[in-house]
């Protein structure tokens, strides 16, 4: 199926209108060697047929309807109220553009304003914008708007080794061309006051991440004092946050960062296997000029009525060209809407008992893992849905065991990004586990403690 | 018409709830003091008036589904529904990025053969799917570039890029974001580069040119072979800007013509919807020369004891990562249906019928419009001027706006900057007959009324939920939020 309504007698027509005798004559500017060249595609399938082997491939994966989900690490499995969906396949809303030709995109418009004003409460922060691509891409563009705050004359940047691993890999490779000086990666970890002293006058900024990946909450207080430091030397504080931690936690805005970014998708949109997701990105008022990314703004109509138009346009690509502060165009608006939905359906106090579940199961479930012998519980410190266990043997080992046993999608692997963390495994427990999942897991590293992993001899593929 | 929505704050009443939550079923744990918020200042709506809501703002919005959008550069194609029931099979929506990738194999399938489908289609060697959009694309694209030159060719001292003045705002963007610099090439009385201008700037200096081909004046540039053969004698590369793919899907082969790397955008050429300004998916395709730059990791095969595996895996001097994770899966889903529902005969069909609408509305404009390069066989679409004799006072933004009162989308208006008063007109080979005639109709009507009562088109919308917005106030007092309690 192509899609294409015209017929061979339409299509005829046509080309006597334009004066041409055959469709293949439109393409004489393509040079005649390589026209037409053959394409080895499968056949073409009609719509029973592509369903069918779509379902095959969608059950030939371990879904979280099938498995219990302790994997966090920067995608989470949080509830998503049926009414997202719902408003989100709205073909109003998902077969749009960008709303350029605002008279006719109101629906958009309004829809990211209140985005953009949901996410501002939030945070507590001045502005937000309409969305970037993803958590990692917003710490990449908040090091580039911190870098053009400095007129590029500062090329220090702070980073933190808890910021998420895939973030900090994005800073790198989204500023490879910039002649950058990227440190702290190798500091200690969670030692805010050794990346307080490596900020200097050279520094554009400081990022930071609270929750940071390995789950620990920073209070207001530790918050405050690194952004004093930062601010001692006028470097921006970016502070990546999880939306959901906001539920109860006090906003950065509070403790005065300066740009505040984060994933979005947990508000409301599903793992999919890593995207579409949502950069979240809001800053300061006194940065707008400088920022990246659409911004929705409020204005009036010829009759004086209330009306929302994209604003403040010539940060961006399409007026700016090479002196833009960023190129993007595209962005995630439809999952921008989404996060509005899930915002507004969970309101204060949804939200906050997201957050608040969130943090006593996982909670419940470090208290029993550290009860087992040969499972130590390394997050001694505050943590809200994330923890850090070290375990009897190899993550890779104990999660074979966990779903080939007992149908468990067991933590992260911490070894991967920091050879101090071996045999240590980040868990992440949500609302969306309950008691009996999360005891599960429980009897299951018992098991382990007894030698089960000794005992079975297990396939392992991939 | 409906006058304003309220705001979600608006309708907000304290105490209203619009969501239901499992029961604590495991003891409280003390949360400090220290870290809790004093206010969290969301809304609380109820669930009928949360649906509404959205629901009445879904009607003041005009997408595909209600009607012609022939906004040109963006391939506002029919997206089929298929596509979405697609996307949201369970198996799809509910696997997390890192899971071990043997319980996620049906995915990684997919992904790979979309690799390999796209690679084919462009004549490429190598794809990523990791990056998000067009423009995250080309970034991804020309740090390949810059990497394959600087490091992988020693020569650092190339930091020019090429742009040709008709090119999208991205292009200079990306080249100033990728720590390059940009010189801006003029085009020809033809719509093509201009050679001789071309030439004078062909030095070892030169890392590249960043090339949109169809070009966004919807010309294939009459000397293509010539250019790309021109830039690579001087050492330089040749990246596809292939935000007009749709033109050339089985007509010809990108990295035939001499290109090294392009982004394909799969929210224009692959029928996956815009989402009122995102999600998209850029995936970049590549020679093998730059094949090791890729950022990653991508999707490879192993095979073991007969079993296919799908094995995640990093380029050798990968760029590094673009973002989190492997790229919009979801959007793969809706592309990778379609391509195996339309295949090789399919997809040409596409490019073929695409190209015929385009150049059948042309002539149909252009007896009622400038059109600048009408003169020449256009691709997949072609840029009007919004001018009218005898309207002086008619500007190309009267006439999109008026288009609204006729139940059509606008063209790109004011773009590409190179023709005056532009509205770019793709319409996509989704399009009837029957649909283009109306709407070349339209344009001629509203050619008339220029003359007769150009107060109609000066005040237009008059069909629209709202009349035309005051953009100038919106940048000089901007108001970018509202929520009560805030500042
Ligand atoms: C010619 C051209 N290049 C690049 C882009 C950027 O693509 P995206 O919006 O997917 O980032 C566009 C999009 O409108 C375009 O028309």
């Amino acid at each position: 199926m192509t899609y294409i309504p015209n017929t061979d007698d339409e299509r005829a027509a046509m080309l006597r209108v334009i004066g041409v005798d055959k469709v293949e004559d439109l393409f004489h500017d393509v040079p005649e060697a390589h026209r037409f060249p053959p394409l080895d595609l499968p056949r073409p399938l009609s719509e029973a047929e592509i369903l069918a082997e779509l379902r095959d491939m969608a059950e030939a994966n371990a879904d979280l309807d099938h498995v219990a989900c302790f994997l966090g690490a920067g995608s989470y499995h949080h509830f998503v109220p049926s009414v997202v969906d719902m408003v989100i396949s709205r073909s109003e809303f998902y077969t749009a553009y960008t709303p350029y030709q605002p008279e006719v995109s109101q629906g958009v418009l309004q829809a990211l304003f209140e985005y953009q004003s949901m996410i501002c409460a939030l945070t507590e922060m001045d502005v937000a914008n309409s969305s970037h691509y993803d958590g990692a891409t917003a710490t990449a563009e908040a090091v580039i708007m911190a870098l053009n705050v400095h007129r590029r004359r500062r090329k220090r940047v702070v980073l933190s080794p808890t910021v998420h691993p895939m973030y900090r890999e994005t800073v790198h490779t989204y500023t490879q061309g910039m002649g950058l000086n990227i440190v702290g990666e190798d500091a200690p970890l969670h030692d805010l006051k050794a990346l307080a002293d490596l900020i200097d006058e050279e520094t554009c900024c400081i990022v930071v991440q609270n929750p940071d990946f390995l789950g620990r909450m920073f209070s207001p207080k530790e918050m405050k004092a690194l952004a004093d430091a930062a601010h001692a030397h006028k470097a921006l504080f970016i502070v990546v946050v999880d939306p959901i931690s906001l539920g109860f936690m006090v906003a950065p805005g509070r403790y005065d960062a300066d740009i505040v970014v984060g994933e979005g998708q947990s508000l409301g949109s599903l793992p999919q296997f890593g995207g579409p997701y949502l950069g979240i990105f809001a800053f300061k008022k006194e940065y707008v000029r400088k920022s990246s990314g659409r911004l929705v703004g409020e204005t009036v109509d010829a009759e004086g009525k209330r009306g929302y138009v994209i604003t403040l346009s010539t940060r961006e690509q399409h007026i700016r060209r090479e002196k833009a502060t960023s190129n993007i165009c595209t962005n995630e608006a439809l999952v921008a809407i989404a996060a509005a939905v899930y915002l507004a359906a969970m309101g204060k106090s949804g939200l906050r008992r997201v957050a608040e579940l969130s943090y006593h199961k996982a909670h419940y479930a470090a208290q029993r893992i550290a009860e087992i012998d040969g499972f130590d519980l390394l997050s001694t410190w505050p943590f809200f849905k994330e923890f850090v266990v070290r375990t009897p043997a190899p993550v890779q080992e104990i999660n074979d065991y966990l779903l080939d046993e007992w149908g468990i999608l067991g933590g992260y692997d911490l070894s991967r990004d920091y050879p101090q963390l071996e045999n240590a495994m980040l868990l992440c427990v949500t609302e969306m586990n309950d008691r009996e999942e999360i005891d599960a897991l429980v009897d299951a590293f018992k098991e382990i403690a007894n030698g089960a992993l000794d005992s079975t001899v297990r396939f392992y593929v991939g | 018409m409906r006058g304003p929505e309220p705001t979600i704050y608006e309708i907000s009443s304290p105490g209203r709830r619009g969501y239901t939550l499992p029961e604590l079923d495991v003891p409280e744990s003390d949360i400090p003091e220290e870290f809790l918020r004093d206010r969290l200042l969301l809304p609380e709506v109820a669930e009928v008036d949360l649906v509404r809501h959205f629901v009445r703002l879904s009607q003041k919005n005009f997408g595909v589904d209600l009607g012609f959008y022939p906004l040109g550069s963006c391939t506002m194609k029919y997206n089929p529904k298929v596509n979405e029931v697609a996307a949201r099979l369970p198996g799809f929506t509910k696997i997390h990025p890192l899971q071990d990738p043997a319980t996620v194999q049906g995915a990684m399938q997919l992904m790979y053969e979309l690799q390999t489908y796209l690679a084919e289609i462009t004549g490429f060697a190598a794809t990523t799917l990791q990056p998000a959009a067009g423009a995250h694309g080309e970034l991804t694209g020309v740090l390949m570039m810059r990497k394959l030159i600087h490091e992988g060719r020693g020569e650092p001292h190339r930091t020019k890029v090429l742009v040709p003045d008709s090119a999208h705002g991205t292009n200079p963007a990306t080249t100033t974001m990728s720590g390059l610099q940009v010189v801006e090439i003029p085009s020809d009385k033809r719509g093509n580069v201009d050679l001789n201008e071309l030439k004078k700037h062909l030095d070892d200096t030169v890392l590249g040119f960043m090339l949109t081909n169809p070009n966004t004046l919807g010309l294939f540039d009459e000397h293509l072979l010539e250019l790309t053969h021109l830039v690579h004698e001087a050492g330089g590369l040749m990246y596809g800007d292939g935000a007009n793919l749709n033109a050339l899907l089985g007509i010809t082969k990108p990295a035939d013509l001499g290109f090294d790397v392009m982004h394909i955008n799969l929210h224009k050429t692959f029928s996956t919807p815009h989402g009122g300004g995102g999600p998209g998916s850029g995936p970049v395709v590549c020679t093998e020369e730059l094949a090791p730059y890729l950022p990653g990791p991508i999707v490879d095969v192993e095979e073991h004891d007969d079993h296919v595996h799908y094995i995640w895996k990093m380029p050798e001097h990968s760029i590094g990562r673009v973002k989190a994770f492997w790229g919009n899966f979801g959007v793969m889903v809706k592309a990778y249906t379609y391509i195996r529902m339309l295949g090789a005969q399919g997809l040409r069909e596409v490019a073929e019928n695409a190209v015929l609408n385009a150049n059948y509305l042309q002539a149909l404009v252009k007896k009622t419009y400038p059109v600048p390069y009408g003169f020449r066989t256009c691709m997949h679409e072609f840029v009007a001027q919004g001018k009218i004799e005898g309207a002086e006072d008619v500007r190309a933004l009267d006439i999109a706006k008026r288009l609204i009162d006729y139940g059509f989308h606008p063209p790109t208006m004011y773009f590409p900057l190179i023709v005056p008063e532009a509205l770019m007109i793709e319409p996509t080979e989704t399009e009837s007959k029957q649909t283009l005639d109306a709407f070349a109709e339209a344009l001629e009507r509203i050619a008339e009324e220029a003359r007769t009562q150009p107060e109609l088109l000066k005040t237009a919308p008059h069909e629209a939920p709202v009349r035309r917005l005051d953009e100038v106030r919106a940048a000089r007092y901007p108001k970018l939020k509202d929520v009560p309690g805030m500042e």
